[in-house]
C-alpha cells in the first residue's frame, strides 16, 4: 500500500506502508530510504483529545484572528504540523477510558485499524482521552461526546446510563463475559526480599504496617481493593467492617488515583505494601527492575472487571456505528486477546498469546462482584455518601 | 438613552464603551460562575446546605485548609518582605536572576510544584532524609501543606510590596538618623507604616489564592481524612460521587469564610490607614 506523507513542514515522500509508530505517524520505504512522519489524507490512526485541536477551534472562532491570528499561524505550525485538513468523509471514534489501559489502547487502536482496512474500510480516526474512572464518567454525563467508554468498573458506566439515558440500563449484556474483554485482579507488591513478611490480607491489620491504597472515593482501583479485603474477612470470620477499618488505618497517605499510589510506594518509599490492579504491578516489576519489589499473591482477592460498551446516544451515523461496534467487538478477537495479556491483563482467549504471557498469571481465589450482590447494590452501601468507607473515617 | 447611570462621570471621553466592555468581561468570568455556585446554594436552601456542611469530617477539612493558609500567608509576609527589602536595597551578583526567580510559582504549573516538593521532602528525598533524623516528616503531613502554600502564595507578597519599597524616599530615613533615631526605632515608627498597606494587600492575595488551592497541595498532603484532607479535595470528592448539591456546600462555605476574612482585612487596612494617614 502506498501512502504519502510528510516530513517537517512542507516535504512530501511517497513509499510502500512499512509499519505505524502509534503516535500517529507512519514509516514507510521510499526505496532509497525508510522515512517516517504524519500521514497526508488519510486521517491520522490515534490522536489524543487535546491541545491542538482546541486551538483549530479557536481559530475557526473569527473573533481570535486578527492580530493573534500571525502567532497562533506560528505555534500550530510548530505544534500541529501536518494534521489533515478534511476528515469530515472519515469516520471518528473517540474512545473514553482510565487510567492504565493508556499503553494498552494506544496499541489496540492501530491493531484495529489494520483490521478494520484490511476487511475493505476506510480507516477510523480514533481519539483517546484517559483519566481517572470517576472523573472521565462525568465528562461523559456534562457532554463529552464519547462514541465508547472502557472505564475501570460498572459502576461508573452505570452512572452514565441512569444519568443521561444514552444507551439501556441492560448494557452490559451487550457483550460476552459482562461485557469484559479482560479482566485483573489485586494483588499487593512488596519491597524486595518481602522484608514484612507481608503474605496475606490479615497481615495488613499488624500494628506498624504500611499499605498504600488510594481513596475509594476517587478511584475504581481503589474499590477493587476494599472489595477484596472485606472478602477476604468474611472468609475468614473476621467483623469485616473491622477488619477493612484496621486496615485503613495503616494507610499514611490516600492517592486519588491508582498511578498516584504506585509513585508514592515505588519512587518516594512510602510504606511496606501497595495494594495494586494486577496489571499495574506487572508494569511496576517490568518496569522497575524485578529485584526492587515482589508480587505477593493473597489466598482470596477480586474478579475486577473493567467493561465497555457503546455510547449509543453519542453516534452520529450508521458508518460511525458499525464502526465503533467492530471496535469492541474486536477487543475478543485472538489478537486483542493476546495483545491485553501482553498488557498484563486477564484476558479470555489465550490461543494467539505468547507462552509466557499466557502462563504468568498465578492461580487464585476470586470473588466476582456478583457475591456482593452488583455494582448498583454495592456501590451505594459501600462507597455512597455515609457509607461503610466514610464510617470509617467518621469516629 | 444616554442618561442615568451611564452619563460620563468625567470630561474624559469613552466611559461608556469601556464601562460596558468591563462589565460584559467581568460577568462571564468572574459574577457568573459565583452567581451559579451561589444559586445552587438557594436552591437548596440554607437548612439543607447546613446540614450537608455540618459533620465533622467537613469541618476538619474546612479548618485545616483555612490554619494552613494562614500559617503559610503569615509566614510569606514576614519572608516575603525581607525578600522585597533585600531585592530593591541590596545591589549583589544575581539580583535580577533571583527577582525572576520570584514570579517562578506563578508560572509553574502547581501540579508540577506539588510533585516536585513531594519528590523533595518525601523520606528518600534529599531534604526528607536530613529532616529524619530530626524526627521530622514533611511530606505527607501538614508541614507539608504549608510547603506547598508558601510556594504558591509567596510572590503575591513580594510583588505587591516591592514597588512600594522602590518608591520609599530615602530622605525621610534620613531625617529620623538625624533626629537621632536609632535604626530599630526608624524600622518600626518610619517604614513599616508606610508598608502596612501594601502588607496586608499582599497577605490578603496569599491567603485567598492558598485556600483554594488544589493541584500542588493533593499531592504532597497524605490526603487522610480528618489529618491532611483539605476542603477542595472533599469537593472533587463529592463530585466523584456526582453529589453536585453537597460539593456546592462545601464551595459556599469557603466563599463565605474566605469573603468574611477578606472583609476583615480591608477592616483592618482601612483602619491602619486612618490611624497612619494616607500612604
Amino acid at each position: 500500500m502506498y501512502r504519502t506523507i510528510q516530513i517537517g513542514g512542507h516535504a512530501l515522500a511517497q513509499g510502500i506502508f512499512l509499519r505505524s509508530l502509534g503516535d500517529g505517524r507512519i514509516e514507510i520505504d521510499a526505496g532509497h530510504a525508510r522515512l517516517s512522519g504524519h500521514p497526508v489524507a488519510t486521517p491520522r490512526s490515534s490522536e489524543t483529545v487535546s491541545f491542538h485541536s482546541a486551538f483549530r477551534k479557536a481559530l475557526t472562532g473569527g473573533h481570535l484572528r486578527g492580530g493573534l491570528l500571525a502567532g497562533l499561524t506560528g505555534l500550530v505550525l510548530a505544534f500541529g504540523g501536518t494534521t489533515p485538513a478534511a476528515a469530515q468523509d472519515s469516520v471518528e471514534i473517540l474512545n473514553v477510558s482510565y487510567d492504565p489501559t493508556r499503553e494498552f489502547y494506544r496499541e489496540y487502536n492501530d491493531l484495529f485499524n489494520a483490521w478494520w482496512t484490511a476487511q475493505g474500510n476506510a480507516p477510523v480516526t480514533i481519539r483517546q482521552s484517559h483519566g481517572g474512572a470517576g472523573a472521565q464518567a462525568r465528562a461523559v454525563i456534562d457532554g463529552l461526546e464519547a462514541t465508547v467508554v472502557t472505564l475501570a468498573l460498572s459502576a461508573d458506566i452505570d452512572a452514565i446510563s441512569e444519568r443521561t439515558g444514552l444507551f439501556p440500563a441492560d448494557w452490559q449484556s451487550r457483550l460476552p463475559h459482562n461485557s469484559s474483554p479482560y479482566t485483573s485482579t489485586i494483588v499487593f507488591l512488596v519491597r524486595e526480599g518481602n522484608p514484612r513478611g507481608i503474605e496475606d490480607w490479615d497481615d495488613l491489620v499488624a500494628d506498624g504496617v504500611q499499605v498504600i491504597t488510594p481513596n475509594p472515593k476517587t478511584s475504581g482501583g481503589a474499590r477493587w481493593n476494599f472489595l477484596a479485603a472485606w472478602a477476604y474477612a468474611e472468609r475468614n470470620d473476621l467483623d469485616p467492617a473491622e477488619f477493612v477499618g484496621a486496615m485503613y488505618r495503616n494507610v499514611p497517605v490516600l492517592d486519588t488515583g491508582a498511578r498516584g499510589s504506585t509513585t508514592t510506594f515505588t519512587q518516594r518509599g512510602i510504606g511496606d505494601v501497595l495494594l495494586a490492579w494486577e496489571n499495574e504491578a506487572f508494569l511496576a516489576l517490568a518496569e522497575l527492575g524485578e529485584d526492587a519489589f515482589d508480587i505477593v499473591v493473597p489466598s482470596v482477592s477480586i474478579l475486577a472487571e473493567p467493561p465497555v460498551t457503546l455510547v449509543d446516544g453519542n453516534i452520529t451515523s450508521d458508518a460511525q456505528r458499525a464502526a465503533a461496534e467492530a471496535y469492541l467487538q474486536h477487543l475478543y478477537s485472538p489478537e486483542a486477546q493476546a495483545l491485553a495479556l501482553s498488557h498484563y491483563y486477564r484476558a479470555w482467549d489465550t490461543s494467539l498469546a505468547a507462552p509466557e504471557d499466557a502462563a504468568r498469571f498465578p492461580e487464585l481465589d476470586l470473588v466476582t462482584i456478583a457475591d456482593f450482590g452488583g455494582w448498583p447494590v454495592v456501590q451505594p452501601e459501600y462507597f455512597g455518601d455515609g457509607g461503610i468507607f466514610d464510617q470509617i473515617y467518621e469516629e | 438613552m444616554r442618561a442615568g447611570i451611564l452619563r460620563s462621570p468625567s470630561p474624559l471621553p469613552g466611559f461608556g464603551l469601556s464601562f460596558g466592555i468591563m462589565m460584559t468581561v467581568l460577568s462571564i468570568v468572574v459574577l457568573l460562575p459565583i452567581g451559579a455556585l451561589l444559586g445552587r446554594g438557594l436552591m437548596i436552601g440554607p437548612a439543607d446546605l447546613w446540614d450537608m456542611v455540618n459533620s465533622r469530617r467537613i469541618w476538619s477539612a474546612l479548618t485545616l485548609s483555612f490554619r494552613a493558609a494562614l500559617i503559610a500567608s503569615l509566614f510569606n509576609l514576614v519572608f516575603g518582605l525581607m525578600l522585597a527589602w533585600v531585592l530593591v536595597r541590596y545591589r549583589f551578583w544575581g539580583r535580577r536572576f533571583i527577582d525572576a526567580a520570584v514570579d517562578l510559582p506563578f508560572a509553574l504549573p502547581t501540579a508540577v510544584a506539588g510533585i516536585a516538593l513531594t519528590a523533595l521532602y518525601a523520606p528518600n528525598g534529599v531534604f526528607g532524609q536530613a529532616l529524619a533524623p530530626l524526627g521530622l516528616q514533611v511530606a505527607y503531613t501538614e508541614i507539608g501543606i504549608w510547603v506547598a502554600l508558601v510556594f504558591i502564595g509567596l510572590p503575591f507578597v513580594v510583588r505587591t510590596v516591592q514597588p512600594v519599597i522602590e518608591e520609599l524616599e530615602a530622605d525621610l530615613e534620613e531625617v529620623s538618623a538625624t533626629l537621632g533615631a536609632r535604626r530599630a526605632y526608624t524600622l518600626r515608627r518610619v517604614i513599616l507604616p508606610t508598608l502596612t498597606p501594601a502588607l496586608l494587600t499582599g497577605f490578603a492575595l496569599a491567603l485567598a489564592r492558598s485556600v483554594g488551592e488544589y493541584g500542588s497541595v493533593i499531592f504532597i498532603a497524605g490526603n487522610i481524612p480528618n489529618l491532611t484532607e483539605i476542603a477542595p479535595l472533599l469537593i472533587v470528592i463529592r463530585l466523584e460521587e456526582y453529589n453536585y448539591d453537597a460539593a456546592a456546600a462545601i464551595g459556599i462555605a469557603m466563599l463565605v469564610i474566605s469573603f468574611a476574612m477578606l472583609l476583615a482585612i480591608n477592616a483592618i487596612q482601612t483602619w491602619s490607614r486612618r490611624r497612619i494617614g494616607l500612604v
